[in-house]
């Protein structure tokens, strides 16, 4: 999983319908102390996330087998907002 | 799998309920001589690892195996926790 910061919505009126009803939003991978780096994803929010938390998300097929998700066409989900992250040491 | 450090924790209280009371782990991956190699990840654990422990992990899909593996969205997971720096051979 990576830790990404949410930059933007998605509007799409027109999709698979098994889409029907899930939020769209664009994120952007941040470095652990909370920089920002380059690029972006769209990915599925399936726990309620807002606007600039930073927030976990799975890559892959395994962003389906989130709760809710099953069988849905993705490949990007949010599935954690994240309080706080500790780390030690970057080369430890 | 590849070989990584533990360096720190992630706490997450709104989380999908499918990863409710996992433990999340931030994870420096390494090379063979076990120099960081590519950026940190974040890693659900399924071996008990702590923080400055040598694991190695897996990706894609095989990481939700070791949890309900139709229901775990983990695309990361810490599967097995390496003796010491000398258990790790390589020519």
């Amino acid at each position: 999983m990576i830790i990404a910061r949410i930059i933007g919505t998605v509007v799409s009126t027109q999709k698979d319908e098994r889409l029907l009803g899930k939020k769209l939003l664009i994120v952007r991978p941040v470095n652990l102390d909370g920089t920002d780096t380059s690029g972006y994803v769209v990915a599925v929010d399936t726990v309620g996330a807002g606007f600039h938390e930073r927030v976990l998300v799975v890559a892959g097929s395994s962003a389906r087998l989130a709760q809710n998700m099953k069988d849905t066409p993705v490949d990007a989900a949010i599935v954690g907002v994240i309080d706080t992250v500790d780390v030690m040491s970057p080369d430890l | 799998m590849q070989l990584a450090r533990v360096i720190g924790t992630v706490v997450a209280t709104v989380k999908n309920d499918s990863l409710q009371s996992r433990k999340l782990l931030v994870i420096q991956s390494l090379n063979k001589d076990l120099l960081p190699q590519g950026k940190p990840l974040v890693a659900i654990d399924a071996a008990g690892a702590g923080v400055g422990e040598l694991v190695f992990w897996c990706r894609g899909k095989e990481a939700s195996f070791p949890f309900k593996r139709e229901e775990t969205p983990t695309d990361c997971t810490i599967v097995g926790i390496i003796d010491s720096e000398k258990h790790v051979v390589s020519g």
